[in-house]
C-alpha cells in the first residue's frame, strides 16, 4: 500500500503520531499462545505461496504482470487491497474518532467516481497500449523525458513509502504488543522479500487477496460487537450528540457549506473538486501501484470489470474503519466508567494516555478474546505487509522497465530482466529497511515523504488526461506540464510551511484549516499542469495522428468485445455502483 | 510408484479456504472449550461467545472454498 492521497491526510497524521515519543501506557494487548499460532500460520502461508508461485514466474510477463491471467475478481480485490493497508485502517479509524463521519468522504466520493472512470474510460488505453507501467504509457505518448520524470518520482516515493510502512507497522506492534522494533522490521521485510522475490506480482496479488479476506475476517467483528454494545446506530448517534455537544460527527454533507461549520474545517468545493476529482482521479487512475493490478487482468473486459468490482468493496470499507472510530466516541471507557477521551499524539499524558490513532487497537482489545485478537492483529500485519509488497513489486517493475532498460541496458534477454526484477525486489526491501531506520531517527522526514507523493499525483493526472484525451498535446507540452505542475505543488507546500497564513489564500478562505491544504494544493497544481500543457502544445509540433493509435481517445481502434449477457456487462454494474453510491450519500447526508 | 507433483494451478481461493478452515477450527474450537469450561474472559460482551459463532462461520466459509476450489492433482 502506498499512502494514497485517498487516505493521505489521515495517514499523515498517523505517521506523525507514530513517530512521536512512545506512549505513557504499557502495551495494549497480551497475546495468548493461540493468538501467536494464528499469526505464525499466516506467515507460513504467505511464504508457502511465494515458493509455490516461483514455478509460474519465469518470464517478464509472468513476474511483472502475473502473466496477465488474473480474473476480474482477483484483479479487483487486489486493486482495492493494495490500497487498503493497515496504516489507512488505523489512521482513518483515528480520523473518524477525531472528525466523525466526514472521514468517509475519502472512501466514497474520494474513490468511487475515479474507480469507475478508470474501468470504463481509461483501462482500454492502458490495456491496448500493452504498457508495463504508467511511466511506460507516458513514454509512448510523450517520449522519454516524461517517462524519466515519472519513473524516478515513482521509484523514490514507492521505496520511501515502503520504509515508512515498515517503520509504522513496527511502532504499532510495539505499542499494541510490546514487540521490539527491529524484530518487527526484519520479520516483515524478510517475508516480503521472499514471497515477492520468488513469485513476483502474482505472489503479491495472491497475498493481497488473502489479506483482503483476513482484514474482513479480523476486523468486521469489532463494529458488529460495538453496535451491540452501543445499542444500535441510532442510539450511538444520540450518545455522540449527548457526549459531544456542539459538534456534528454524523453528517457527510450537511455542514460542509462553511469551513467553520464542521469538525474537519473543509468546504464541499474542496471535497468535490479537490478530493473527488483531482486527488482521487490522480491516485486511482494513474498511481502505478493500483493500476498494475488491473493491468494483470486476463482480457480487456476483466480489466474494465476489476475496478468496478473493487468499488463495491471500497464502499463497504467504512463499516470496518469509520464505524469503529465513531463507536470509540461512545463505548471506550476508563476503568472508573467515565468516557475515555483520546487525544492528539502531542497531547498524550498520564491523564490522557491514548492517542486518536489507537482507537482501532483499543476496540480490538475491548472485544476480541483469544484467537480472535490474534486474527485481528494478523489482519493489521497482513495489511502492512501487503502495502510493503505492493510498493516493492511496483518499484521492481518501474526500476526494470522504466529506468534499467532504457538507461542502463537496452537490449537483453527476457530472463535477464526477470533476474533484474528479482534483485530489484531485494534491493527495494533493503532500501526500505534503510528508509525505515531513517524515519525512526528523523521523524520529521515523514511529513516530507508523504508530501512527496502529493506533489506528484495531481500534475501526473493532468499529464495523463491531456495525453489520453487531446491528440494535439505534444511531447514538450506533456513534459513541461508535468514538471511545472510538480514544481507549483512544491512551491505551494513550502509557502504554507513558511507562512501558515498563506493557507487562507491557497484555500481561498480565512477559515480553512490545515486539512484543506492538500485538497486545494492538488486542485491548483492540476490546473497549472493542464494550462502549461495546453500553452506549450500550441507552440510545438504534434505527432501525426496515425502514431497515436492505441494512445489517445478518438484515434484508437478499441478491440471488439463479444456481446455478453447484461449481468456480465461492465456498464450495468457501474450503473449499480452509481445508484448505491448516491443512496449512501443521501442516507448519511 | 508414480510421483505426485504439486498441482500447477492451485487457485488463490483454495489457499483462502485452507487458511479460513484452520482459523475457524482453532478459534471456534477454543471458543467452545472456553464456553464449556466457563473460562474467565476479560473482554466486553464475552457472554455472546463471539469466538464460537464467528469461528464457526469462518470454518464453514473455509470448507466451502476448499471444496469449491479444490485443485486437480497432476500425476
Amino acid at each position: 500500500m502506498i499512502l494514497a492521497p485517498n487516505a493521505g491526510i489521515a495517514s499523515k497524521l498517523f505517521l506523525v503520531a507514530v513517530a512521536a515519543p512512545p506512549p505513557v501506557h504499557g502495551q495494549l494487548a497480551h497475546l495468548t499462545p493461540l493468538d501467536v499460532s494464528v499469526i505464525a500460520i499466516y506467515f507460513a502461508m504467505v511464504l508457502f505461496i511465494g515458493f509455490y508461485l516461483r514455478q509460474a514466474s519465469n518470464t517478464g510477463e509472468q513476474f511483472f504482470l502475473a502473466g496477465r491471467e488474473m480474473t476480474a475478481w482477483i484483479a479487483g480485490l487486489s486493486f482495492v487491497s493494495a490500497n487498503m493497508g493497515s496504516l489507512e485502517l488505523m489512521g482513518w479509524a483515528g480520523s473518524a474518532y477525531q472528525y466523525g463521519i466526514l472521514a468517509t468522504h475519502w472512501y466514497w466520493i474520494g474513490a468511487i467516481p475515479a474507480m469507475l472512470f478508470l474501468g470504463l474510460v481509461m483501462m482500454p488505453f492502458y490495456y491496448v497500449s500493452k504498457t508495463h507501467s504508467v511511466p511506460g504509457y507516458l513514454k509512448l505518448r510523450f517520449g522519454e523525458s516524461s517517462r524519466i520524470v515519472a519513473a524516478f518520482s515513482f521509484a523514490i516515493e514507492m521505496i520511501l513509502m515502503s520504509g515508512v510502512n515498515m517503520f509504522s507497522m513496527a511502532v504499532v506492534m510495539k505499542v499494541v504488543l510490546g514487540w521490539n522494533i527491529t524484530f518487527s522490521i526484519l520479520m516483515s521485510s524478510l517475508a516480503v522479500a521472499v514471497y515477492v522475490g520468488l513469485g513476483g506480482l502474482r505472489s503479491a496479488i495472491y497475498n493481497e487477496v488473502l489479506q483482503f479476506v483476513l482484514i474482513w475476517a479480523g476486523a468486521l467483528l469489532v463494529p458488529i460487537l460495538g453496535l451491540v454494545e452501543a445499542g444500535g446506530w441510532h442510539k450511538m448517534v444520540a450518545k455522540i450528540a449527548s457526549n459531544y455537544r456542539g459538534q456534528d460527527y454524523v453528517h457527510l454533507w450537511r455542514d460542509t457549506g462553511h469551513f467553520s461549520a464542521n469538525p474537519m474545517g473543509v468546504h464541499w468545493t474542496g471535497i468535490v473538486f479537490g478530493l473527488g476529482f483531482v486527488i482521487s482521479f490522480g491516485y486511482w487512475t494513474t498511481d502505478f501501484l493500483v493500476v498494475q493490478r488491473v493491468l494483470a487482468a486476463r482480457n480487456l473486459r476483466a480489466a474494465q470489470m476489476a475496478p468496478i468490482i473493487g468499488s463495491f468493496f471500497k464502499m463497504a470499507v467504512p463499516f470496518i474503519v469509520i464505524l469503529p472510530g465513531l463507536l470509540g466516541l461512545v463505548v471506550l471507557k476508563n476503568p472508573n466508567g467515565t468516557l475515555l477521551h483520546l487525544v492528539g499524539q502531542n497531547q498524550v499524558s498520564a491523564l490522557h494516555p491514548h492517542s486518536f490513532n489507537e482507537v482501532l487497537p483499543l476496540m480490538m482489545v475491548r472485544y476480541l478474546g483469544p484467537g480472535l485478537l490474534g486474527l485481528g492483529i494478523t489482519a493489521l500485519m497482513a495489511g502492512f505487509m501487503s502495502g510493503m509488497a505492493g510498493n516493492v513489486s511496483a518499484f521492481a517493475t518501474v526500476w526494470t522497465y522504466d529506468i534499467y532498460q532504457p538507461l542502463i541496458r537496452k537490449r537483453a534477454t527476457d530472463s535477464h530482466y526477470v533476474a533484474v526484477g528479482r534483485w530489484a525486489t531485494v534491493l527495494g526491501v533493503v532500501v526500505s529497511i534503510g528508509a525505515a531506520y531513517l524515519v525512526m531517527h528523523a521523524a520529521g522526514i515523514m511529513d516530507y515523504v508523504q508530501a512527496l507523493f502529493s506533489f506528484f499525483i495531481a500534475p501526473l493526472l493532468g499529464a495523463i488526461l491531456m495525453g489520453m484525451f487531446w491528440k494535439r498535446a505534444t511531447a514538450a507540452g506533456g513534459f513541461w506540464g508535468l514538471l511545472l505542475g510538480i514544481l507549483s505543488s512544491v512551491s505551494l507546500f513550502v509557502w504554507v510551511r513558511l507562512d501558515p497564513s498563506a493557507l487562507s489564500i491557497v484555500a481561498i478562505s480565512p477559515d480553512a484549516k490545515s486539512m484543506a491544504e492538500n485538497l486545494y494544493r492538488a486542485l491548483w497544481s492540476f490546473l497549472i499542469s493542464i494550462a502549461i500543457t495546453v500553452v506549450v502544445s500550441m507552440f510545438t509540433q504534434p505527432r501525426p495522428v496515425a502514431e497515436l493509435d492505441g494512445l489517445v481517445y478518438g484515434v484508437t481502434k478499441l478491440p471488439f468485445q463479444e456481446p455478453v449477457p447484461w449481468y456480465h456487462n461492465q456498464w450495468f454494474w457501474a450503473a449499480i455502483v452509481v445508484v448505491v453510491f448516491a443512496g449512501l450519500n443521501i442516507l448519511f447526508w | 510408484m508414480r510421483s505426485v507433483r504439486m498441482p500447477r494451478n492451485i487457485p488463490i481461493w483454495f489457499f483462502v479456504g485452507v487458511l479460513l478452515t484452520i482459523y475457524g477450527a482453532l478459534i471456534g474450537g477454543h471458543g467452545v472449550y472456553a464456553w464449556v469450561t466457563h473460562e474467565r474472559s476479560v473482554v466486553v460482551l464475552s457472554n455472546l461467545h463471539a469466538a464460537v459463532w464467528w469461528g464457526g462461520m469462518i470454518l464453514i466459509l473455509g470448507l466451502i472454498y476448499c471444496a469449491k476450489f479444490f485443485p486437480r492433482r497432476q500425476q
